[in-house]
């Protein structure tokens, strides 16, 4: 499909998919452990002083 | 709505969380069209088929160093304004420019295996963009290392605007030395070298992973908003155990 360097092209493409995958699947697992964490610790009546007038 | 308004963690959470899912979406469709058109462009006449390798080589190339841009202008956010939000940004993009920089070199040594007959020469392009990478898992190690936040905060944005120098080394070393990397054909005073067949196909590739880039980093930012919360719930907690 592409010629002679096609391993070259291929190896490119496949580790940057990799690579770029791995990192946005990092960020969001990283996101979801860290608010399940904070959801927990809501739970159990810990609050940030300014959460009641500031939180989105 | 004024900027710094925007600068206000609980604000910034509440907008990205709009945002996000549009930036993210709008990055996969650019990649998507620019990766379409891109596989129907036709082969350089010098390269062959492995100009296929510059539609991400380049954009990887040019984001290792707008990240690390980004890494300096929160740096002076960090020591001039001492703005949580700039620490947090800063934080952030740290290993999202470092996967990109990796990237680059990555996808530039092995497309120069077949073209220049080697995966690496010590010429001031790859060599400046190899000390980049290094910069920036600098920042990842020094941040670890450290255990007050705030001190980390403040070593790394020193870290990080005395290595800014090292930016305009990699953007103009194939100007300054004599290099086997080719010099710039884009971004020239007398307009671009490329043909607009394979220009068109590289500039929307370049602008979905600049979206990609921003989106990652706008995720990372509020993982990082969420984990400073999370610190302090903890710290109150066990504040409120020791006291009980």
């Amino acid at each position: 499909m592409f010629g002679e360097h096609g391993f070259f092209i291929l190896a490119c493409y496949g580790v940057s998919a990799l690579a770029l995958g791995g990192l946005a699947l990092w960020i969001i697992l990283d996101g979801r452990s860290v608010r399940r964490r904070l959801n927990e610790m809501e739970a159990r009546g810990v609050r940030r002083r300014s959460a009641g007038r500031s939180d989105a | 709505m004024a900027l710094m308004d925007l600068a206000n963690p609980t604000r910034f959470l509440a907008l990205s969380g709009r945002v996000l899912p549009w930036l993210s979406g709008l990055a996969l469709a650019t990649l998507a069209i620019g990766f379409l058109l891109a596989f129907r462009a036709p082969a350089d006449y010098q390269q062959g088929e492995t100009v296929k390798i510059m539609y991400i080589h380049v954009p990887f190339a040019w984001l290792a160093m707008f990240g690390y841009s980004m890494l300096a202008a929160s740096a002076l956010g960090i020591l001039v304004w001492r703005h949580p939000l700039a620490d947090v940004a800063h934080k952030a993009m740290a290993p999202i420019g470092a996967v990109f920089a990796f990237l680059c070199l990555f996808t530039g040594s092995l497309w120069g295996r077949p073209m220049w007959g080697t995966y690496w020469v010590w010429d001031a392009r790859l060599t400046s963009m190899l000390v980049l990478l290094l910069l920036y898992l600098g920042l990842l190690a020094l941040r670890s290392a450290i255990e007050d936040p705030n001190q980390a905060g403040r070593a790394a944005a020193v870290l990080s605007l005395v290595g800014f120098v090292n930016v305009p080394i990699v953007k103009f070393s194939v100007d300054w030395w004599n290099t086997l990397h080719q010099p710039a054909s884009v971004f020239r005073m007398d307009g671009p070298t490329i043909h607009s067949s394979l220009l068109w196909p590289l500039l929307i590739c370049a602008l979905g992973f600049t979206l990609l880039m921003l989106a990652l980093h706008m995720a990372a930012m509020r993982n990082e908003i969420h984990r400073r919360r999370l610190r302090v719930l903890e710290a109150r907690a066990a504040a409120e155990a020791a006291y009980a």
